[in-house]
Order: structure tokens, then C-alpha cells, then sequence
């Protein structure tokens, strides 16, 4: 029987992206009708916009969903990650509302581009062959080139720009380049019949495509050896374009990495296996070393990112149901500690100057008790100190490499983190241990309301941690 | 309450006083009731665990007052529970913190609300690392005190605080990670993480050889044993007076508890192989670190030196393998964390009035403070060995047994009571007897009440289990007999010195 081919596919799954999609066109027409005066309304609608799809997605039950031929499935593990993805994007537009008015770029296109953004990184997030994957990474991309540009005065923002424009496209370049060797060697671009092609005999000309393609995705997660971008790219952006590229992006493009590398190359398992883990070990020692000499927070927190994507990917090289589920667990709490420690980076404001490096946090804990108290609590956490909620991102994915037995992955992740301890506390230490610096300004409502929720989440995680592990673990059974 | 029972009520009591701290206004009025809203905790919470104490029948040797809770998943688990083992060190806790409070009253000026909060936090964890019987749940208490302990040495601590800070922090830290991964690998082995299952799982030989050595690197780190012990004089010299005696007292202690409760019965093949390697550890912490103290002109260093020698006997002790040494173990454990603390809250008397710990610094104080003379002889004498104090029954029964297990090892060990006896004696010379030479001294107060309250009872206590050992070794030997009984059996009869 001949499959009937519907000229219209169904939309149903899709339906979170079409809100948002949607929702970004007609605030394009409101802002091009009421000028950048209308942000505050365009804000509060984007986020009205991402509450719905995420709605929509809680709606949709447990089961699997596919549309567009297969291309495009929604299943828990999809639904968790876009979860995750909407809320880096809903922050990233909390946390811009006041800054973009206070720094006089307050332009009404950041929080369009985000929406945009938000749209490529659900795909990514869902797609299940190479096409629709390649649509959504670029999708992503462009909007994201140009958010780091948005400053566009200012010399920084735009040498960010551009330099993450430059090297993305030459990422985008191999991740294109790798899809066409995997298509030509297996004849099919969707995952699922990637596999079977792989599973016979996989081939020299296939190894060499996924390896482009992991190349291509290693530059989108900013993993060693493609992460020379991120430490300028982090600087240079303003604060909450730099708190938005490092958490909702991360999601997505590891979403898409798992999904690649488990639905579509899973048997040559053997094969990709040594690749990530060498990327997980080679960022996390990058991290943890790199970061030590750092002075401004937001650099610091770029090789941060790095070490804790690195962190992630030693569950994806496991490679197992538990490996996965470590990492969307992982991928949960880098979330919410990423959003705190940007939330305090924003607070830091005195008279109209906005401080960004270590030594203005100095003895934070005599002027700002709440806030160095959130810091603090957020540095342990990122160090992985139980009870926290760190330890238990770090606990879920080292357990599950010790189970596949990568006992030197584990081994090296563990004293690389004892090695990011020191510049963890080194923060904790300039708060509590020295004399105090002149005092912040008073940060808005929102901030203070983000840097505490992501405090309380990280506190409570461990009474938490059960329901929050049940789900993941059901995500991650999604995929196998 | 909701089904949690008494062991739940010790963790969460302190907590409860730290919130209370927290709360207060930071005016005089406020402050007085922050210090002694943190004193009259800790003093709910020690009577707290005499009723557990009253409730706990020593004769048993399996965990008693058990509560289990779900927690993520059926293979990680809320569950505590005490045995013999336990027990001591659970009460040592609760009866060292109101002293270490009390003791702040004077000492510590700035940051008040906090320090105390800390420190009940720093209770609440410590009480944990006892009474948990899942690894991971052990884990993260045992961890979690990394936080309250790197603040208290950094803030309130001495000149070179942040050094020391780092320097603790990082030492155990890297340790604990390696002792994660190996509990990370027993969970997949065993399938769980409850220690009473895990109590009962045989571990592969070659697997235990490598968990061994994890879990080592921790425990040596935290004891300490040497080479891994010079975070400890550091943490000790800078810390705050009450920080030194938490430290000593208890912190020292998980470490040795760790290796009763997890190294020698879920290890034992392992154990007897490296008992060698640790008997050359522990013979060196003995008699070079006792060398070393011999060289101090800092009083709180040679403290921390001595603590490392008196750990060494610890180790030496619970690898013999055998119930005199073990048992002495637990013994010098119960005992030193008196003993040292008492040392440490010494310093800090003297320390408070002349603002120095240099030795030369001192002299001919008991012509001026005959009752800190009194009182610091005792302990000083309890620090030798002598018999009449406590420390004499710990350091015996651990050279007995390791008598038994390795002649050479006891031979060469006792040589370093002698030395204690060098370097405690010569201290207490310097620092008490000759005449008052320094013109500062010439006007030194001597105890006042709340001094001698701090001292008589731990110099009661210290005489008391001198005399009277089996205060503390009928409560252990039940258990330290079923530990040596799983030892034995893991061993298959292969160990001729575990013949009773």
C-alpha cells in the first residue's frame, strides 16, 4: 500500500512553532507601527507568546508526534528540551527589558529576533533528518548574528557580531559539507534510515561526514576545539544577549546533537564515541584552566559554559538511556544557575556604569547580602557541592559514564572540576573575605526576581530532584 | 512527625536555631539573642540526642532507630540510622557545639548572625555524615560541610585565612570527587546506594582494590593522614577558635569513621592488602609528624601537628583488623576530639587576652592563672597519654592490637608516645611554669566563670573516661564486632590475626 501523501501535512505538532512564528510577525507590524516606545508592550506579548507554546507543548501528552514526512517529531525528549529552550529565550527577554532602555539601544527587533531565534532552536530540537536540522540551525544563526550585533554603536557589540558571524558561517559551511558526504555515502537524510544505512557497514565516506558534522555542531554548542568564538563573543554582547547565548542556544544545539548522533548514528556507536568524549574532555579541561585568569565575570562565564557543555557531552558519550537523561537533567540546572549568575551580572550597576568584572563584587557581602548570598549559592552549585543543584547535573551524567565504563572520561571530568572549584571560590572569596567595593544601585524587580528563583531552585533542587529525574528519564527513553 | 523519627530531629533542630539567627535584628539586642538563641540550640539538640542515646540499645550490633523515605528512586534513599559506631560520634557533635558557641561569645565581634548560622549549618551536616545510611545521602553531607567550614576560616579567621581556605577546600574536595566516582560505580554494581544493602553485597576483588583507593583518597585527606596532612595545620592556625575545635574534634573524625563504616566491611579483601601501606602511613604521621611538632613556636600548630600523629594511631588501629585495635580506634577518636578541642579552646582563652599563639610569647603563666595551669595540665597530660585520662586507653588498645597484627608497626608507633610526651611536656613548660618574664603578662586575668564553664566539664569528661573506658567501648563493641565478623567473612577465614 502506498502511503497517501496529504498535499497539506498536519500542523498540529508544530503548533508551538507556528504561535510563536506568528506572534513574531504581527509584533513586527506593531513595532513598525509604534516605534521602539512599544517595547515594553512587544515584551510582555513575546512573552505571552512563549508561555502559550509552552502550553501547548505540556498539552500535548506524553506520546510521539510527526509531521512533515517524519522530518519533524515531537516526542518527551523534544518536549523537554524546547521546554528548557523557552524559558532561556523568556529570561533573555526579562532580563533585556530594563537594560536596553537604560543603555539608549532600546530597540524593538531584539525581542522579535529572540522569537525567531526561539523558532530555529525548537527545530532544532525536533528535527529528525538533515534538512529541516540545517533550516533550524540557520534559522537560529541569523537572528543570533545579528542580537549580538544589536549595540550596533557600540565597537565591541559589533566586532562580536561579526565574529560570530564569520566563524558561524564556516561552521555552517561543514555541517553542510558533512550532510552532503553522509547523504551521498547512505542515500537518505533522515535519521531513522541513516541508521539502518550505518548499522550494515558504515564506511569510511559516512565516518568522514558525521565528523564534519560533529565539527559543524561543536562550534554551535562551543566545545573545544570550535570555541575560540565564545570568550569574545561573551564579552562583547550586551549582558543580556550574552545571558541569552548561553543558555537557550546551549539547549537546542545539544538537543540536536543527541538526536543526531542516537537516532542517526547509534550503531556506529564505537565510532563517534572517542570523538565526543575527546571533545568533553578537551573542553572541560579547557574551562576549567582557561577560566582561572580571568577578571570579567561575563568571560569567565564563557569558559564556564564551555567546561559545563563539556559536562554534558560525557553523558552523551555514554550513549545509554541513563547517559541521556543525565543530560537533559544537566542541561536543566546549567539552565537555571546560567540565568542566576546573569541575573546578578545585571544587578551590578552603579550610577549608570555597568560593572562586569570580579572586583566589583568585593566584599558584596557587607552591601548586598541578598545578592552575594545568590552568587555564592550559585558558585557552589556550579562547582557541583551537594546538596545543590550542580551536584546532581554533575552526579546524573558521571554516573552514567561510570556505567558505560568510560572510567578515564569520568576520572579527568571530576579533577577538572576540582580544578574550576578554585575560580568559583575565588568569587565567593572577593564577596565574603575582602573589603567592601562601593555599593550597586539598586537592580529592578525582575532581576532581583530571577537571581532568587534561580537561587530557591538550586537550593531545593534535592527535595525536587525525584519528579524532575522521572521526567527526564521518560525524555530520554523518547529517543531509544 | 509525617514519619520522620528522632535522627530527622537532629538534622533539622539546628537548622531551625540558624533561621532563628538569621531573623534577628543586628542591634546589641539582637545579637545577644542571635548567641544565645544558637547556645540554647545546640543545648536542645544535645538533649535531643541523649534521648536518642537512652533509646539506642548498645547490645545490638545492626542500625538502629531506622527511618527510610523514598528520595530519587528506590535506589537512592532518605534513610538514617545509628549503631554502635555511630553513636559516640553522633554525641560528641552535640556535646562539642554548645562549647564551641559559648566559646565565641568573646572571640568573634564582626558578622555575628552569620558566624553562628554557620555554625548551626555546620551542625546539621555533621550530625548527617553520622546518621546517614545511603552513600549518597552521605556523600552530600559529607560535602556540604566543605561550605559552612571554607566561610568560618575565611571570614573570621587569622592572617593568612584565605590561603588556608582555599587550601582545605580544595585538598578535600579533589579527594570526595574520586570517592563520588567510586560511589557512583557501587550503585550500578550493587544496584543501590543504601549502606545496609550495600553492607551485605559482595564486592568483585578487583573492583574492591580501585573503590578502595577512591574512597582512600578521601578519607586519608580528611583524617589526615600523612603526606596528604598539610592543609590541617594551616586550616587549624587560621581558623577561629571555635573552627579549630570543630575541626579537630569532629571534621578529623569522618574521616576514621569512613573507614569503619565503609572501607574495611565493604572492602575487606582490598583492606587487608593495602593494611600494610597504611601501617607505614600511619607509622610515619606518628612519629614524623610528632618530630615535627617538636619544632613548632606556634601553639595551635603543634596542636595541629599532634593531631596528625594521634590520627596516626587511628589508622594503624582499624587496620589491624582485629577488636582491640579497632575498638581503641574508635576509642582514640571519641577521645581526641575532647582532648584537642580542649587544647584548641586553651589557645583560644590565652589567645583572647594576649592576642599571639607564639610560644615564646608566653611563660610562668601559672603564677598568674593557676587554674588554666590546673585545667591545661589535665589535658595536656590526656595529650600524652597518660593513664588516668583518656587519651591513655585509646593509644593503648590500638598499640595492643596492632601488637598483634604487626610487631614491627606497634614497636616503632610506641616510640611515638614517647615523643608525644616531648613535645606536649616541653609545650606546657614553656607556656606554664618559669617566671613571668613578659610585662604583659604581668596583669593576665585568670578563667572567669564562663572559662571554667567550658573547661571543667571536658576536664571531667576526660578524666572520667580515663578511668572508666567502657563508658564509650560497650556502647562500640557490638558493632565493631559485626563489622570484623563481615570483614572475616569477606575474607573467607583467610586472616590468622582475626582469631580472637
Amino acid at each position: 500500500m502506498n502511503p497517501v501523501v496529504s498535499p497539506v501535512p498536519a500542523l498540529g505538532p508544530a503548533l508551538p512553532e507556528i504561535v510563536i512564528a506568528l506572534a513574531a510577525l504581527a509584533l513586527v507590524l506593531i513595532g513598525a507601527l509604534r516605534g521602539d516606545g512599544a517595547k515594553r508592550l512587544i515584551d510582555a506579548l513575546a512573552l505571552a507568546a512563549l508561555a502559550v507554546a509552552a502550553l501547548i507543548l505540556l498539552d500535548q501528552g506524553p506520546g510521539r508526534l510527526a509531521t512533515f514526512n517524519d522530518a519533524f517529531v515531537v516526542d518527551g525528549f523534544a518536549r523537554a528540551m524546547k521546554i528548557l529552550t523557552l524559558i532561556g529565550s523568556a529570561a533573555a527577554i526579562v532580563l533585556s527589558t530594563r537594560f536596553l532602555v537604560e543603555e539608549k539601544f532600546a530597540r524593538f527587533e531584539y525581542t522579535i529576533l529572540v522569537l525567531l531565534a526561539t523558532i530555529g532552536m525548537m527545530m532544532m530540537a525536533s528535527s529528525n533528518e538533515l534538512i529541516s536540522l540545517y533550516l533550524g540551525v540557520e534559522l537560529q544563526s541569523l537572528a543570533l548574528y545579528v542580537v549580538a550585533a544589536i549595540n550596533r554603536d557600540n565597537a565591541k557589540s559589533s566586532e562580536a557580531g561579526l565574529k560570530y558571524f564569520v566563524l558561524g558561517a564556516l561552521s555552517s559551511g561543514m555541517l553542510l559539507y558533512g550532510m552532503s558526504l553522509v547523504y551521498g555515502f547512505t542515500g537518505s537524510v533522515t535519521f531513522p534510515t541513516i541508521a539502518k544505512a550505518v548499522s550494515g557497514a558504515g564506511g569510511t565516506g559516512v565516518m568522514i561526514g558525521l565528523v564534519f558534522i560533529i565539527a559543524g555542531l561543536a562550534f554551535k554548542m562551543s566545545v573545544v576545539p570550535f570555541h575560540m568564538w565564545t570568550p569574545d563573543v561573551y564579552e562583547g554582547a550586551p549582558t543580556p544577549v550574552t545571558a541569552f547565548f548561553a543558555t537557550a542556544p546551549k539547549m537546542a544545539a545539544v538537543a540536536m546533537t543527541t538526536r543526531l548522533l542516537i537516532d542517526g548514528f547509534l550503531p556506529v556507536a564505537k565510532d563517534w564515541q572517542p570523538i565526543i568524549a575527546f571533545v568533553a574532555i578537551a573542553s572541560m579541561g579547557l574551562g576549567a584552566f582557561a577560566a582561572i585568569g580571568q577578571q570579567n565575570l561575563k568571560r569567565l562565564m564563557a569558559y564556564s559554559s564551555i567546561a559545563n557543555m563539556g559536562y554534558a557531552l560525557v553523558g552523551l558519550a555514554a550513549g545509554t538511556v541513563q547517559g541521556i537523561e543525565g543530560v537533559i537533567i544537566f542541561m536543566a540546572v546549567y539552565l537555571a544557575m546560567t540565568i542566576g549568575v546573569f541575573a546578578v551580572i545585571l544587578a551590578m550597576q552603579a550610577n549608570g556604569t555597568r560593572l562586569e568584572t570580579i572586583g566589583d563584587l568585593s566584599g558584596a557581602a557587607r552591601n548586598h547580602p541578598g545578592l552575594a548570598f545568590v552568587m555564592a549559592v550559585l558558585m557552589f552549585s556550579l562547582i557541583g557541592i551537594p546538596p545543590l543543584a550542580g551536584f546532581f547535573g554533575k552526579f546524573y551524567v558521571f554516573a552514567a559514564a561510570i556505567e558505560a565504563k568510560l572510567f578515564a572520561l569520568a576520572v579527568i571530568g571530576m579533577l577538572a572540576s576540582a580544578v574550576s572549584a578554585y575560580y568559583y571560590l575565588r568569587i565567593v572569596k572577593v564577596m565574603y573575605f575582602d573589603a567592601p567595593a562601593p555599593a550597586f544601585g539598586r537592580a529592578g524587580p525582575e532581576i532581583r526576581g530571577l537571581m532568587w528563583a534561580s537561587a530557591a531552585f538550586v537550593l531545593l533542587f534535592a527535595v525536587v530532584a525525584n519528579p524532575i529525574r522521572t521526567m527526564a528519564a521518560a525524555a530520554a527513553r523518547s529517543l531509544f | 512527625m509525617f514519619g520522620f523519627g528522632i535522627l530527622s530531629g537532629l538534622l533539622v533542630l539546628p537548622l531551625i536555631g540558624a533561621a532563628f539567627v538569621l531573623l534577628q535584628k543586628s542591634d546589641e539586642a539582637g545579637l545577644r539573642n542571635a548567641r544565645w538563641g544558637a547556645f540554647w540550640t545546640t543545648i536542645v539538640t544535645f538533649i535531643l540526642s541523649l534521648v536518642a542515646l537512652a533509646r539506642f540499645d548498645a547490645a545490638k550490633a545492626g542500625f538502629q532507630l531506622v527511618e527510610r523515605k523514598a528520595w530519587l528512586g528506590t535506589e537512592i534513599v532518605y534513610q538514617l540510622g545509628v549503631d554502635g559506631v555511630a553513636m559516640p560520634f553522633v554525641i560528641l557533635t552535640t556535646f562539642l557545639m554548645p562549647f564551641c558557641i559559648l566559646a565565641s561569645f568573646n572571640a568573634i565581634r564582626t558578622r555575628q548572625k552569620e558566624y553562628y548560622a554557620l555554625f548551626l549549618l555546620l551542625e546539621t551536616l555533621m550530625i548527617g555524615v553520622f546518621v546517614a545510611l545511603d552513600l549518597v545521602l552521605f556523600y552530600v553531607f559529607f560535602e556540604a560541610g566543605l561550605i559552612p567550614m571554607f566561610l568560618i576560616i575565611g571570614i573570621w579567621g587569622g592572617a593568612r585565612r584565605i590561603y588556608a581556605s582555599f587550601k582545605f577546600f580544595l585538598y578535600t574536595l579533589v579527594g570526595s570527587l574520586l570517592m563520588l566516582l567510586a560511589i557512583m560505580a557501587m550503585y550500578w554494581s550493587a544496584g543501590s546506594t543504601d549502606i545496609v544493602k550495600l553492607l551485605a553485597y559482595k564486592f568483585p576483588a578487583g573492583m574492591q582494590t580501585w573503590l578502595w583507593l577512591a574512597f582512600f583518597a578521601s578519607f586519608a585527606v580528611k583524617m589526615p593522614m600523612w603526606p596528604v596532612h598539610t592543609w590541617l595545620p594551616d586550616a587549624h592556625v587560621e581558623a577561629p577558635t571555635a573552627g579549630s575545635v570543630i575541626l579537630a574534634g569532629i571534621l578529623l573524625k569522618m574521616g576514621g569513621y569512613g573507614f569503619l563504616r565503609f572501607s574495611l566491611p565493604m572492602f575487606p579483601e582490598a583492606s587487608l592488602q593495602f593494611a600494610n601501606l597504611v601501617f607505614a602511613l600511619s607509622v610515619v604521621a606518628i612519629v614524623y609528624t610528632s618530630l615535627v611538632a617538636l619544632m613548632q613556636e606556634d601553639i595551635k600548630k603543634l596542636i595541629a601537628y599532634s593531631s596528625v600523629a594521634h590520627m596516626g594511631f587511628v589508622t594503624m588501629g582499624l587496620f589491624t583488623l582485629n577488636a582491640q585495635g579497632v575498638q581503641g580506634a574508635v576509642f582514640q577518636m571519641v577521645s581526641h576530639g575532647l582532648v584537642s578541642g580542649a587544647l584548641f579552646l586553651c589557645v583560644g582563652i590565652v589567645y583572647d587576652r594576649m592576642h599571639t599563639r607564639e610560644i615564646k610569647a608566653y611563660g610562668g603563666l601559672a603564677n598568674r592563672m593557676p587554674l588554666y595551669a590546673l585545667v591545661f595540665l589535665v589535658f595536656t597530660m590526656a595529650n600524652v597519654g597518660l593513664p588516668g585520662t583518656s587519651g591513655f586507653v585509646g593509644e593503648f588498645l590500638t598499640l595492643l592490637g596492632s601488637y598483634k597484627a604487626n610487631t614491627a608497626v606497634a614497636l616503632v608507633a610506641t616510640s611515638g608516645v614517647i615523643l608525644s610526651a616531648a613535645y606536649a611536656l616541653w609545650l606546657f613548660a614553656r607556656v606554664v611554669y618559669g617566671k613571668v618574664e613578659r610585662h604583659a603578662l604581668e596583669t593576665i586575668p585568670d578563667l572567669d566563670r564562663r572559662e571554667l564553664a567550658l573547661l571543667v566539664p571536658l576536664a571531667l569528661f576526660v578524666i572520667y573516661f580515663g578511668v572508666q573506658p567502657n563508658a564509650i567501648l560497650d556502647m562500640s563493641a557490638a558493632s565493631v564486632d559485626g563489622i570484623l565478623a563481615a570483614v572475616k567473612s569477606g575474607l573467607g577465614g583467610r586472616l590468622a590475626g582475626l582469631a580472637q
